[in-house]
């Protein structure tokens, strides 16, 4: 018999179709359906101006915004050949790293409310708004930003942006271990966790998936160390894995990075140079390609952008890590319970905005 | 297997549920909506119901894009939006409202034309986002409906890209204040 979980069901969370073939209550087949959420944005992209772009690729994942306009210019200032700024790179690493933890701790929320643990959505709600607050000083915006430009960033930090970040991530540090005790004290949420989803390690590099899930593999691969951009060099951070390859597993390893995320935050305020944020980029392209790869919060995102010499992009294209992983959920699915669906794919944090473009 | 003159004969024992529904529309309508009964229970018992009504908003759990999380937010401390009633839930049929919060495609358009059918009298809609409202940045896209108002009877519109949970807030209580001018007796309609 086969299930339709979705469009509109609790477990998706964005809009997708999972369809799961059940024996008994057993899992034999599934098949995630997307494109519910298709706007056609690399078509858009070739309509507009490269400035023009950003608030576009800011839409593209809600989770993690800031994260794809980032991806964004950098593909671009490869294509122009355009060096940005010391201080800039240090601010978006601090934004960057601070979207990370908005993302983490959403999917957090999401997770503990699939699962019954209410009070869970609840804490994890209330200090993402710690951080929201920051975001609207520097930004003026909750969710899609805007922040990031051709060439460095938009604005220099507000007034007192340094205490109130360090602030918040020494606040934060002290409710992460709360969050830890809460979780992993809930017999429930353990026992719909260890031994749930298991991905093998071999499965995960054959099926390209990235980011969390495959650190969760026991695969010690992050673009921030295998391949650093901005000024990842200079940051002094440990690449979280995990080795159960289950849910807890890769519910362990996003605890862990919000916690490496905060340091890398603190090192980048430490180490900000003064100087310029932004330096004046140049209208149009030259004829070429420009390319980017950057570590998302859900995985590998890279930006392939062609340009023939005008001020309007030929072609963008977008490689985003969900539609990777969600093509490895039957993979994941099969054998297990529909009940555990719910857990499974909640664990693989999805975002429909970049998987369907 | 029943043959023919079982049928017949459970017919004429049995009271089907068409049987029942056959009597409720012709007591309701011979007697309570025609009557001075109707009016009279409707002047009685509106402005309750319509109290009850409008502070239990329920609207559908159907996250899309950005404002999604703005909608989730809303539920979360901060916000509280259950302090008005306005609670999310899973199934269409529970629903009042429909919060459409995004660019709605091409693909999506049959189910949320279903999942809106699939809501019980009375029901508003919001459109809550550019998206919803227009096709915000993507208006010229060939995938994405400009606007949902082009399928679905829109109430209220709620600006803003995405809209902020205060605006969210905003939006229910002025459709508070609408259902609250429009108030309609159950029975009569009037």
């Amino acid at each position: 018999m086969w299930i339709n979980m979705g469009p509109q069901h609790p477990m998706t969370h964005g809009l997708w179709n999972l369809r799961v073939k059940v024996d008994g209550e057993t899992i034999v087949d599934a098949q995630p359906e997307v494109g519910y959420l298709h706007r056609g944005i690399e078509k858009l992209c070739e309509g507009k101006t490269y400035p023009q772009i950003i608030p576009l690729a800011d839409r593209l994942c809600y989770g993690s915004s800031l994260t794809w306009s980032h991806l964004y210019c950098m593909a671009v200032e490869d294509l122009m050949n355009v060096e940005v700024p010391e201080r800039a790179e240090y601010i978006r690493v601090l934004t960057i790293e601070m979207q990370r933890i908005v993302s983490h701790l959403m999917w957090l929320a999401a997770y503990a409310g699939d699962l019954g643990l209410g009070v869970g959505f609840v804490y994890t709600m209330r200090e993402r708004e710690v951080f929201l607050d920051l975001f609207q000083a520097l930004t003026g915006a909750r969710i899609t930003y805007n922040f990031p430009r051709i060439g460095g960033v938009a604005h220099d930090l507000p007034p007192n942006f340094e205490r109130d970040t360090l602030r918040a991530i020494s606040y934060f540090e002290g409710r992460l271990k709360e969050y830890e005790d809460l979780f992993e004290g809930s017999k429930i949420f353990m026992m719909r966790n260890v031994g749930v989803g298991i991905l093998k390690k071999e499965d995960a590099i054959n099926m390209g998936v990235t980011g969390p899930t495959l650190r969760a593999s026991g695969v010690s691969y992050d673009l921030r160390k295998d391949r650093p951009y901005s000024v990842y060099e200079e940051m002094n951070f440990n690449v979280v894995t995990h080795k159960d390859c289950d849910c807890y597993a890769r519910y362990r390893v996003r605890m862990d990075e919000m916690w490496e995320s905060c340091q890398i935050m603190k090192q980048a305020l430490k180490k900000m140079p003064k100087g310029k944020v932004r330096i004046v980029s140049p209208r149009n392209a030259p004829v070429g390609t420009g390319l980017a790869r950057v570590e998302d919060p859900r995985g590998e995102g890279m930006m392939y952008i062609v340009g023939d010499g005008t001020d309007k992009p030929y072609r963008v294209k977008i490689r985003s890590p969900i539609f990777v992983t969600v093509s490895a959920a039957p993979k994941i699915l099969i054998g297990y319970k529909v009940a555990d669906v719910v857990a499974i794919m909640g664990g693989l944090d999805m975002c429909i905005g970049e998987t369907d473009r | 297997m029943k043959d023919r003159g079982d049928q017949s004969a459970g017919q004429a024992l049995a009271f089907h549920s068409k049987d029942f529904l056959k009597w409720c529309d012709e007591v309701l309508e011979g007697i309570l909506r025609r009557s001075p009964v109707g009016s009279g229970l409707d002047y009685i018992t509106k402005d309750f119901f319509n109290w009850a009504t409008r502070n239990s908003l329920y609207f559908l759990h159907f996250g899309i894009m950005c404002c999604a999380l703005e909608m989730a937010v809303a539920s979360a401390p901060r916000f509280d939006q259950q302090r008005f009633g306005i609670i999310p839930r899973s199934s269409p049929r529970q629903c009042d409202v429909l919060l459409v919060n995004g660019p709605v495609s091409k693909k999506l358009k049959p189910v949320l034309r279903r999942l809106y059918d699939q809501m019980p009298e009375p029901k508003w809609v919001i459109a809550m986002g550019e998206c919803a409202i227009s096709g915000g940045p993507f208006y010229n896209s060939y995938s994405v409906v400009p606007g949902v108002d082009q399928f679905i009877p829109v109430d209220i519109y709620i600006p803003g890209c995405p809209a902020r949970p205060e605006a969210l807030i905003d939006g229910f209580l002025k459709l508070q204040v609408m259902i609250k001018e429009n108030r309609k007796g159950l029975l009569t309609g009037k």
